[in-house]
């Protein structure tokens, strides 16, 4: 088999697994999987910025809020329908990511990581500054119109658990299938080359700086993509999700799954929601799991998981 | 009040900020001078100075004197101490890689921030001052415990200038920063130096806690908003110049104590933040930028 079959067959079973995972799974952990697998698309758009590039950016919050603040306030203040509000939030994180992109890939290193904090923090305040539309903390239900929506001759519900589940896994397979093409691809071995030697790429010719912008730019739309489905089927908006916890988090699943591998974020989101969730029911300082696992992998582990498998067993793995 | 006296007073509230900003943000400096380590965890070490204070002087429920005056000794020595380890056991074994490093002080931010929680509780807690007095100006009587701290925070500085360039101990801590390698030629234990300059910028962070904290009360959750303030003045003042530093976080504090009476603290927030971004992005030495160190 060659390597492409391999990882395309191993990516198809992931997804085959989550498809029946659905008949077998209780209500609660229905909707524990359905958010694991959003958050898993937020992850994964950070990780193609992380883990190929080699762009450690602190502020993805502010790309997943502005998915989710794009489609949310559409619906709320305009009556959009879902469907468009959603597009209209993936657009909004793409355009926040480029214009983000223009100022901030000035920097590199340490620089590029404060930068992108700043803009996080800065977008944060913005939505708490503009509190008569965003509610602030407080946040926004989503209107009972918006529960539902038609396309293609098909009536989804959002109320229904089943039909979220499936939707969010539907965005999942979609994701893993862009950034398989993009990872396999010109653009990709580009984006690696920029991550292991910036100037000998430079050198050969590239225009790093403009394909930065792009891994940027892709990196947005699909963290945006997440915040904007999470928005519309949760229903709910609030500036919690632009909090600098929101911004660590996919760097945390990218670490535990491994940087630069397509399915460690989904491993590392899956791993970790449970193991928040589990800590949670414990004690109401749960964030404590967070710091320790971050400094564990850190010190012992910095490949994570898929990367300590492909290092070892399987070099094909994407 | 009048304007003039307003603006006054404004100034007062600026200049107990600037203070204490001082103190957090030369900490901040001194380490990612000396270490190129960019301590996302330094708020956290601020926030624990304050709940040690509370914790010194609850116990020592007597004379609030005598109490805030053992916190100002023991609350800074703690903190160093676990800033030390931290140094030793986490931060050495990288290598003081940037990236690594940073990830590693965000993982020691949330143990020490949720550590406070299980420990100290989610409620926020006030600590008395060592004393009563006011100042009476002609407008308006004012804290005089907010004078002292400012008259503290200048002599802190003031003898923390004094041992980066006047002794034989900032000599080695200078050479170090200047040259890592030559300076282990020389016989400078570099690792030691490391650990102590971690050690003290984390205790700069918890004595300008222990002084705020009777006007402000301990939360597990007060280590934010110095963080961001001691990077803004940290990277304004250009990163690593301690000169650089000092005089940005006077500008900072002042003009944040007074926008922030003027306008609203979010906008002003707001706007600062985006400032400092775009001043790291196009004039990453600083707006104090001549390149010396220290």
């Amino acid at each position: 088999m060659s390597n492409g079959l391999k990882s395309a067959v191993l990516h198809t079973a992931v997804v085959v697994g989550f498809l029946l995972l659905q008949y077998v799974l209780p209500e609660y952990h229905l909707l524990s999987v359905t958010r694991i697998m959003l958050l898993a698309v937020f992850a994964m758009g950070f990780n193609l910025l992380f883990g190929y590039t080699g762009l450690l950016s602190l502020g993805h919050a502010m790309f997943f809020s502005a998915g989710m603040y794009g489609a949310g306030l559409s619906v709320y203040h305009l009556g959009w329908s879902v469907p468009t509000a959603f597009i209209f939030g993936i657009l909004c994180g793409a355009l926040l990511g480029f214009l983000i992109g223009l100022i901030a890939l000035r920097t590199t290193g340490v620089a590029f990581m404060i930068v992108t904090l700043m803009f996080a923090k800065v977008t944060y305040l913005v939505i708490v500054y503009f509190t008569q539309y965003t509610r602030g903390d407080e946040g926004l239900v989503m209107p009972a119109e918006s529960r539902s929506f038609d396309l293609f001759g098909m009536h989804f519900s959002l109320t229904d658990s089943v039909t979220r589940y499936n939707l969010a896994l539907g965005l999942l397979a979609l994701t893993m299938f862009i950034v398989f093409l993009l990872v396999r691809g010109r653009f990709g071995r580009s984006l690696i080359a920029i991550r292991e030697n910036e100037s000998r790429t430079k050198m050969l010719g590239y225009n790093t700086f403009f394909i930065k912008l792009k891994a940027l730019t892709v990196s947005a739309a699909l963290s945006a993509l997440s915040g904007s489905a999470y928005a519309l089927m949760f229903a709910y908006i609030g500036s919690s999700f632009a909090n600098i916890q929101y911004s660590i988090d996919p760097l945390l699943y990218s670490l535990l799954g491994g940087a630069g591998t397509i399915l460690g974020p989904v491993f590392g989101t899956f791993t970790m929601f449970y193991l928040i969730d589990i800590a949670s029911e414990y004690t109401s300082a749960y964030l404590l799991v967070t710091g320790i696992v971050l400094v564990i992998l850190v010190l012992y582990f910095p490949r994570g998981v898929f990367g300590a498998i492909r290092q070892n067993f399987c070099r094909w793995l994407p | 009040m009048d304007f003039g006296p307003f603006l006054f007073l404004a100034t007062l509230e600026g200049l107990v900020q600037a203070a204490v900003l001082c103190l957090t943000a030369l900490g901040l400096s001194l380490v990612f001078g000396v270490m190129r380590v960019v301590n996302v965890a330094h708020g956290e070490f601020y926030m624990l100075g304050a709940v040690l204070a509370y914790w010194v002087t609850s116990w020592l429920a007597g004379s609030p004197a005598i109490g805030f005056a053992l916190a100002l000794l023991i609350a800074p020595l703690l903190v160093g101490v676990i800033a030390y380890l931290s140094e030793k056991l986490v931060l050495r074994r990288l290598g003081y890689d940037p990236e690594a490093t940073i990830v590693a002080t965000i993982g020691i931010l949330y143990i020490l921030q949720q550590s406070a929680l299980l420990t100290f509780g989610p409620d926020a807690r006030p600590v008395e001052p060592p004393f009563y007095f006011r100042v009476e100006f002609p407008w308006f009587g004012y804290s005089g415990y907010k004078l002292i701290v400012v008259a503290a925070a200048a002599v802190l500085l003031a003898l923390a200038w004094f041992v980066i360039t006047r002794t034989r101990l900032g000599l080695i801590m200078r050479a170090t920063q200047f040259d890592r390698q030559t300076a282990q030629n020389y016989g400078i234990d570099v690792n030691r130096v490391y650990a102590l300059v971690f050690a003290a910028g984390a205790a700069f962070a918890a004595i300008a806690a222990v002084l705020i904290v009777p006007i402000q009360q301990a939360h597990y959750l007060m280590g934010g908003d110095p963080l961001l303030l001691a990077f803004i003045v940290v990277i304004i003042g250009g990163l690593g110049s301690v000169r650089g530093t000092l005089l940005a976080a006077l500008l900072i504090g002042l003009s944040d104590g007074i926008l922030s009476v003027f306008f609203s603290p979010t906008l002003a927030k707001m706007v600062s933040t985006t400032l400092v971004a775009l001043v790291l992005v196009f004039k990453p030495e600083g707006l104090f930028g001549h390149r010396s160190r220290l």
